[in-house]
């Protein structure tokens, strides 16, 4: 069993694995699609297909003591950071090996081993957590940074204001990174926020802040290093905002019928994949007949995982009465 | 009377008192163009158009607190709340500000407003879209707070809670959206007014939402005799018909799709265990929740709100003893 530490020191100095990681991710997204539409998991899901170059940039960037913040779209961040499709694909199916034991669900996936706090279902939940684990670290003088991961629509949230406002008077070590993929929900960024270029709401934070190419895991790891390196020697927090885009819909029913025609197909063209096939091949790392065996081989194990976590065992009743408040100790 | 579903008739109601009264003006998060994530306002831009039917950011604490605002200049703005949880960011406008309007203006304003959010488990939402949360507004003053439970409560309670001059809570149960009833149009329902779901002799059943139906169910099941009271209006809580249902069986028991401690439910034992001590057969009782957060888990979740079978348990426990039977939790001995 390959654990989620494994999986995420595998990606260090490793262009390739971390190309092998989106495979999985776009992989894995499909397999999770293919379940919902056939009725077999329950409630609703987030796919984050054509956001894989920002979760692997970041992965790959943040040591796994450093923490983030994120959101219901969720799996692609969860298995870049290193859970394992098995512990991932088991929450998502509400299964006793899910990563939460199945009481969470598809938005709730976290593992502390590699810095994945709770991620969140409410708009701007985790913006302030992110700086509060900032906080601490400054507190322990420890070099860790906490990470808030977010999408366009949180930046008109409160909390979005507020945590910004509170990590720059504190220089707290804190990076938030906005996933601007141009829509929430089903209304496009320009309907519902004056400006597109969302960094600029940094701007009156006093706060460092870029604007990065998302579907480019160099530009994310550029990017995401020197806002590190910045929090790390005690300069206190950045913005960044990433341009991507979501190319499937919002959540499970959503068929994205209000985006204009053609967005898509621009947008795909820039596809993460395709990017880091062309960069890989032209690095030499890879062929395209490698590539094309990675994918059937992704294809084959994970298949063959959903499998196996469909036969996984239920969580036992008990689990929905644990882990509501932390155990008294008991003296010996 | 038309056969629809429940957010069919959520959609009849807007419409009607849009028609009716035209400060009435709805706003939340893609209910204009998209009509709704639940379709709860399907063609209502279309027929009233964008000034008063507006898209808005993600941004609750601002358009339910410009909703307070509004009502206070004499609108009767209807703001949707998708999920009840998001309206924790929004809270102090509804609680702290809206609550306390009239109050803190001697008299000379009021909030007109209406929130309406989805509620409750069994849809697979996990535990931060899951919740009813009625409590964090049952105890304040100056907000009421009501919940249907078919389609005919959800056309008439939004009516009344879109006219009525003070702020109401519509919590809306999501499982319901696409039942399918039978709705009078133009009836208006009273606000403090529970409706008589069954009638019967043998016991007092108070519940709300879709409790109402788990606990219509649970009675035909039991094969007892009961008035079912579907309470429709938590505040303010309507005495008068529970404490003279109460008084003709002698037996209550009240059904809540909420946690155990600090339900709106132990106000209503309290009361008719005060007022009616010497008239009571049996110990009046609560089903609720455990108290724990909503499980994901398609097994776990079945077994959060009170179910038609645990509910028939209890009921037929509470006609054969008098003390007060435990919850199905304490029966089974879970390992907690
Ligand atoms: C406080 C709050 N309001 C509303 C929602 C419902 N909601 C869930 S996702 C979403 C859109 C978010 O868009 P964005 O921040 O751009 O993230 P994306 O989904 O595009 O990743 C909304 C409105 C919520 N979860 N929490
Ligand atoms: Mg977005």
């Amino acid at each position: 069993m390959t654990t989620s530490i494994e999986r995420r020191n595998a990606l260090y100095g490793n262009d390739v694995a971390c190309y092998e990681r989106m495979v999985e991710i776009r992989e894995f997204e499909k397999i999770t699609n293919a379940f919902f539409a056939a009725g077999s998991i329950r409630g609703t899901t987030h796919l984050a297909v054509g956001q894989e170059a920002l979760a692997l940039g970041i992965a790959s960037t943040l040591k796994p003591t450093d923490v983030l913040a994120g959101t219901y779209r969720s799996h692609a961040i969860a298995l870049a950071l290193g859970l394992t499709p098995h512990s991932v694909l088991g929450e998502i199916m509400g299964k006793a090996t899910g990563c939460c034991g199945g009481v969470g669900g598809s938005m709730h996936m976290c593992d502390t081993s590699v810095g994945l706090l709770p991620t969140s279902a409410i708009i701007g939940g985790g913006m302030p957590i992110a700086a509060g684990a900032a906080l601490a670290f400054q507190v322990q003088k420890s070099k860790n940074v906490g990470v808030a991961l977010f999408g366009d629509g949180a930046t008109n949230i409160g909390a979005f204001h507020e945590s910004l406002n509170l990590a720059a008077i504190w220089k707290l070590p804190v990076i938030f990174i906005c996933d601007n993929n141009i829509y929430g929900e089903y209304s496009r960024i320009d309907k519902t926020t004056p400006i597109e270029d969302l960094h600029n709401r940094a701007e009156s934070y006093a706060m460092p802040h870029m604007a990065i190419d998302g579907m480019d895991i160099h530009a994310v790891r550029k990017g995401l290093a020197e806002a590190v390196e910045c929090a790390r020697s005690g300069n206190g927090p950045t913005f960044i905002e990433a341009k991507t885009y979501r190319f499937s819909g919002h959540s499970r029913a959503d068929q994205a019928l209000y985006r204009p025609d053609g967005e898509l197909a621009m947008w795909q063209k820039r596809d993460p994949l395709l990017l880091t096939e062309q960069d890989l091949i032209a690095r030499k790392l890879l062929t395209q007949e490698k590539i094309d065996l990675i994918k059937s081989t992704t294809e084959i194990e994970l298949g063959a995982l959903a499998k196996q976590v469909e036969k996984d065992p239920e969580p036992e009743l008990s689990a929905m009465f644990s882990n509501i408040y932390t155990p008294k100790k008991v003296s010996k | 009377m038309t056969a629809m579903r429940v957010r069919q008739a959520i959609v009849a109601a807007l419409a009607d008192e849009m028609r009716a009264d035209e400060s009435v003006i709805i706003f939340g998060e893609d209910i204009a163009e998209a009509e709704g994530v639940f379709k709860t306002s399907e063609g209502i831009l279309e027929e009233f158009g964008p000034l008063r039917v507006r898209d808005t950011p993600i941004s609750e604490m601002g358009f339910t607190g410009a909703a307070v605002g509004a009502a206070m200049m004499g609108l009767k703005p209807v703001v949707e709340i998708m999920f009840i949880e998001f309206l924790g960011v929004a809270l102090d406008q509804v609680v702290t500000e809206a609550a306390k309007t009239r109050y803190l203006s001697h008299g000379t304003l009021s909030v007109p407003m209406t929130i309406r959010a989805s509620a409750g488990s069994g849809l697979g939402f996990g535990c931060q879209h899951s919740q009813t949360l009625e409590h964090w507004f049952a105890s304040t003053p100056g907000l009421k707070v009501v919940m249907p439970s078919d389609a005919q409560s959800a056309y008439s309670l939004l009516r009344a809670a879109i006219q009525d001059p003070d702020p109401v809570v519509v919590l809306e149960p999501r499982i319901l959206y696409a039942e399918r009833g039978e709705v009078e149009t133009g009836k208006i329902a009273e606000i403090g007014k529970a409706s008589m779901r069954t009638t019967g002799s043998d016991i007092t059943i108070v519940a709300l939402g879709h409790m109402v139906n788990i606990a219509q169910d649970a009675i035909q099941s039991a094969g007892v005799s009961a008035d079912l009271i579907d309470l429709q209006t938590i505040i303010p809580w309507d005495r008068e018909t529970v404490l003279a249902s109460v008084k003709k069986t002698g037996r209550l028991i009240v059904v809540e799709e909420a946690p155990l401690s600090g339900g709106w439910g132990s106000e209503i034992v309290a009361t008719v265990s005060a007022q009616l001590f010497s008239s009571l057969k049996s110990a009046p009782f609560r089903i609720t929740t455990p108290d724990v957060p909503v499980p994901f888990n398609g097994g776990l979740e079945a077994r959060y709100a009170p179910t038609s079978d645990d509910v028939a348990r209890q009921i037929k426990h509470a006609l054969s003893q008098s003390g007060a039977p435990e919850p199905w939790w304490v029966v089974e001995g879970v390992p907690r």
